[in-house]
């Protein structure tokens, strides 16, 4: 009963992640769509910088559907679903800005676009994956890509070389993240907390003596 | 090296259907990654691509893309990509494997194929383990590593690709770490644009078998010099290397192995010998 309240009260948490505003407030524009997103007034800055976060969405969507990839190969079904539903966010994500620029695909080759950073601002490293892992380690890997892209759209939106427009619309992209960052951290206190010894294995890959 | 006649492609557009089986964790997904990232930056198209590999867990690389591919003999690598290149110039053509593959079993086609200098790229996912057998010491193995298969560690020498491949006349010689897939996709693809016999070395970890080596994130960073393409200066860095540095380490200018494209002697001429 309880584990069925748990489940029932992590997928509001997940629907409200999947519908939360992201990149510059589209769920609130109707006419007062601000003139900087439409075509004709946008810089040549703005247009860079939303390429910019496109990339970050898609490199993110990309990552979650691989590491779904890896669980369902390893049978950890519950884990692979997760992280698919993750995938389908961040994808919603991206196709949002897509609709906000009026892009019907991206302008440039936006994969050409070379991160200086080892891995995409909200893109966890494959080496954080366990075979044995539990929703709560995907979850908390999750929020540790929503504090790496705050942390990223903070620093655009503080760098005085950027148009003040880029640097609001970096701000309210990372007031976004860390809403999603709350909306994430609810999610986890409504999945199990991992066993200090979730990685152990009473079968291990490593031979026997 | 352009794409003819279309768009340049995503890198999704070089990955295959075939979902990998590799440790989740494990080293080789950014590898993949990174290659994919690089065949885009360089706006090839999968078709004017071939990528071969031996035997090995990374050596599986070649179902995961959507490239041309030949999953060879164990060590054989080498010697299948440098006649595909020689027999179809035009394609872009990748070796890749693991450590035991390349310096054990196939270590003389290492040797020979730095030596010939043909236009091809070999990457190695270097993980100084045999992860697909469990975890036996390879030539890449620190001498004191301890294993229930290694009992108190090998107590041999380790291999050392990057100056062996200097030695032996590669022409240019890279080390990446896969977690860093950004940069090891700038290494590829300039490896793959610089002529002649490229070798990438990229620090791939087992977590399965060598959990360890998840501090490698802390041990790597970008070498503090320039690349040379004095041989004699790269040796001196090569040889006080501890293994740790990334970045293009070597690049030369010795021209890429080019046969000739016509007999040296008219097939009437070559009749005659038989003739006698």
């Amino acid at each position: 009963m309880r584990k069925k309240r748990r489940r029932r009260a992590a997928a509001r948490s997940e629907a409200r992640l999947r519908t939360a505003p992201k990149r510059s407030g589209a769920a609130k524009r109707t006419s007062a769509t601000p003139a900087r997103l439409r075509p004709r007034a946008r810089s040549r800055a703005l247009e860079d910088f939303m390429a910019r976060a496109y990339a970050m969405e898609r490199d993110a969507a990309e990552r979650y559907a691989e590491f779904a990839d890896q669980m369902e190969v390893h049978n950890n079904q519950e884990v692979a679903e997760l992280f698919r539903r993750l995938a389908e966010i961040e994808g919603r994500h991206a196709k949002r800005i897509l609709e906000e620029m009026r892009w019907p695909q991206m302008p440039e080759p936006v994969y050409a676009f070379a991160w200086q950073t080892p891995e995409p601002p909200e893109t966890a490293p494959v080496t954080e994956l366990h075979y044995r892992m539990q929703p709560w380690h995907a979850l908390a890997l999750a929020l540790r890509n929503e504090e790496r892209a705050e942390r990223f759209l903070e620093s655009i939106a503080r760098s005085s070389t950027n148009p003040r427009e880029v640097r609001r619309l970096a701000a309210a992209m990372a007031e976004e993240e860390r809403e999603h960052q709350r909306l994430i951290r609810e999610w986890m206190e409504r999945v199990p907390r991992p066993a200090p010894d979730w990685s152990r294995d009473p079968d291990p890959p490593v031979l026997g003596d | 090296m352009n794409a003819p006649g279309g768009a340049a492609l995503a890198p999704q557009s070089f990955k295959s259907d075939i979902k990998p089986v590799w440790c989740p964790g494990c080293g080789d997904f950014s590898v993949l990654s990174a290659l994919t990232r690089a065949l885009a930056l360089l706006e090839l198209r999968p078709e004017q691509v071939a990528i071969v590999s031996g035997i090995g867990c990374s050596s599986r690389i070649p179902a995961y893309t959507t490239c041309y591919g030949f999953h060879g003999v164990h060590g054989r690598a080498l010697p299948a990509a440098t006649g595909l290149k020689l027999a179809r110039p035009d394609l872009t053509v990748i070796a890749a494997g693991g450590d035991g593959d390349g310096y054990s079993i196939g270590g003389n086609h290492f040797l020979h194929a730095c030596r010939r200098n043909v236009d091809l790229t070999y990457v190695v996912m270097d993980n100084h383990v045999y992860g697909m057998t469990k975890g036996q010491p390879s030539p890449t193995t620190e001498p004191g590593w301890s294993s229930r298969l290694a009992p108190g560690g090998t107590g041999m020498r380790e291999f050392h690709p990057l100056v062996i491949a200097l030695a032996s006349g590669a022409n240019f010689i890279a080390r990446g770490f896969s977690g860093d897939p950004n940069g090891c996709a700038r290494l590829l693809a300039e490896a793959v644009r610089h002529p002649g016999f490229s070798f990438v070395e990229i620090l791939s970890p087992c977590v399965t078998f060598r959990p360890d080596q998840r501090a490698w994130k802390d041990l790597v960073r970008p070498a503090p010099v320039t690349p040379t393409d004095d041989p004699a200066r790269a040796a001196r860095r090569l040889m006080t290397d501890d293994g740790f540095n990334l970045g293009v380490l070597y690049k030369g200018n010795r021209p890429p192995y080019a046969p000739a494209r016509a007999p040296a002697m008219p097939f009437s001429e070559l009749e005659k010998e038989f003739a006698r």
